[in-house]
């Protein structure tokens, strides 16, 4: 089963600043523990792909109706809050170990080392239908 | 018409049961073979491939396996002079054993079915990793990991590499069929796209299936999973339209089914079904169903009685809620649609939010006129509907129902 564990530019449950004003060594912390993570996960044979996406700065929104020229709106946005910061892509045995990836996720380390509770949103990847039908 | 690739699949389990006897190390010896697989994959074709197909891959296999032993510590390297001992030609192959013991060894019940499936398509199978990760949309390092952990997991079972004991081999049989069916599960899907790879997992289901009846030709579990899969997979060319979209059974070009296909699956269900000792089993009945379906020239001729006495048989004999919704459906098509919604009002507990559930229960009401709430019914088993060609089948039909009913 494949799950998508996003994460976004919202708030985190733990209050702690954003990044920007973190300690320079909590930051590496931070990012070391991302990398460990990634690698736990393909050690596992379970990473299918993680990345993360460039800031909500550089976010740009295109509608078109296929004729005219499309409309491009530049941020920034007053919801750039919602949009997405990263994601794991990760191929498991069952929904209970998803859950289990993103409670690791979620508690990665803030300032001082102190878990920063942010929110993933689970959510599974369709697969291919079952030959039942 | 055997290619290079073929040939070398088909000396994979060979070659690693030789390997694995000589060395008492299966997971080593599982890497070993695997290099040369790939050697020889490199080197047959511009060289010719050799009179001993299976001695070339043995020798460079052991030379691997030698080559890994000095890397490694001096415990180690007592190791392969104990082994050394034992290094003259291997002498006549129990081939087909050794297929079996790989068998139950890759589906051992300690490894989930992620990493059972894989496990038994590079050893058993003869795949490489790369073919294995594309088939499964996988890194190859991911894939890679993944059949090393496996072999780590049997290696702490301490499983020895023989038949299991005569008390044990229907529990493990029972391992291997599930993961062979799964395997084909996987691989029985749309015909577009990125899903197009998968089609060959169904394609090495079925050549594995092959591989376990030929070591096994008595067993009539082993005949009605094999005859299952050849009766689904003969209506392949049918089931989805140009655009990869589902097709139901109902509305199924038939003359697109694969007839070989179909007369190898019959034989075989009616072998299995007429020689095996005691009541049918899972894969058996499930067979006969598709059979029966396979053997209507139209929807409408149908043997929809006998489908039902099997769903009933199978219902008893696994309790499986889910046959239930299937009996329900072909109730239905016996005794019209409230005969099949009232076996349904009996697994609402357990399945109602189920997307198959609601999905058959929305087909049912539609035939029974309730346009509204079949409606709702598509549309409710749309949002739980874990893949993508059933969810779009699902809204599109939540569609048609509400067009049919017109406006207002």
């Amino acid at each position: 089963m494949r799950y998508m564990l996003l994460q976004s530019y919202g708030p985190v449950e733990s209050g702690c600043l954003p990044m920007t004003e973190w300690a320079p060594e909590d930051i590496k912390a931070h990012i070391e523990f991302q990398q460990a993570l990634n690698q736990e996960l393909a050690d596992r044979g379970e990473l299918v792909d993680a990345q993360g996406l460039a800031g909500p700065e550089q976010a740009q929104f295109v509608v078109s109706d296929g004729a005219t020229a499309p409309v491009i709106t530049d941020g920034p946005y007053p919801e750039s809050k919602e949009l997405l910061a990263g994601y794991r892509l990760v191929d498991v045995e069952s929904a209970a170990r998803a859950i289990e990836i993103a409670a690791r996720a979620s508690a990665a380390p803030g300032p001082a080392g102190v878990p920063i509770r942010q929110p993933i949103e689970v959510r599974q990847v369709l697969s291919a239908p079952d030959p039942e039908l | 018409m055997t290619t290079p690739e073929d040939l070398l699949r088909q000396c994979a389990p060979q070659v690693l049961g030789v390997i694995t006897r000589r060395y008492g190390d299966f997971a080593g010896a599982e890497d070993a073979v695997q290099e040369a697989l790939l050697a020889a994959a490199l080197s047959w074709p511009a060289e010719g491939t050799p009179d001993n197909p299976v001695g070339w891959l043995i020798r460079v296999a052991a030379r691997r396996m030698t080559d890994q032993y000095r890397a490694d510590d001096a415990r180690r390297r007592r190791e392969l002079l104990a082994a050394s001992w034992s290094l003259a030609d291997p002498g006549p192959v129990p081939g087909q054993d050794d297929t079996l013991i790989l068998m139950y060894l890759c589906c051992h019940p300690a490894l989930a079915p992620g990493s059972a499936i894989p496990l038994t398509l590079r050893a058993v199978g003869g795949l490489t990793t790369r073919e294995i990760a594309a088939a499964f949309l996988l890194p190859e390092k991911t894939m890679g990991q993944r059949i090393s952990r496996a072999k780590a997991t049997l290696k702490a079972a301490g499983e020895p590499f023989r038949l299991p004991a005569p008390g044990q081999r229907a529990g493990r049989l029972r391992s291997v069929l599930h993961v062979l069916y799964l395997l084909f599960s996987e691989g029985y899907t749309t015909s577009s796209g990125p899903d197009l790879a998968r089609a060959d997992l169904s394609g090495e289901a079925i050549r594995l299936a092959r591989m376990l009846r030929a070591s096994l030709p008595g067993d009539p579990e082993v005949t009605g999973l094999l005859a299952l899969m050849l009766l689904t997979e003969a209506r392949r060319p049918a089931r989805t339209g140009p655009g990869g979209e589902l097709i139901p059974l109902a509305e199924q070009q038939r003359g697109r089914w694969d007839r070989a296909m179909i007369t190898e699956g019959l034989t075989l269900v009616t072998a299995a079904l007429r020689h095996g000792p005691g009541p049918a089993g899972e894969y058996q009945l499930q067979a006969a169903i598709a059979a029966l379906h396979d053997q209507a020239a139209r929807p409408a001729d149908t043997n929809w009685a006998g489908i039902l006495a099997l769903y009933r048989r199978l219902e008893r004999m696994t309790g499986n809620p889910m046959v239930t919704v299937n009996r329900a459906a072909a109730a239905a098509m016996a005794g019209g649609p409230a005969a099949g919604l009232a076996i349904l009002d009996s697994v609402a507990g357990q399945l109602g939010d189920h997307h198959r559930y609601l999905s058959v229960r929305a087909h049912l009401l539609e035939q029974a006129g309730d346009r509204a709430g079949a409606r709702a019914g598509f549309q409710a088993a749309a949002a739980r509907a874990g893949n993508v060609r059933e969810q779009q089948y699902l809204i599109t039909k939540a569609a048609q129902v509400a067009a049919d009913s017109g406006p207002g």
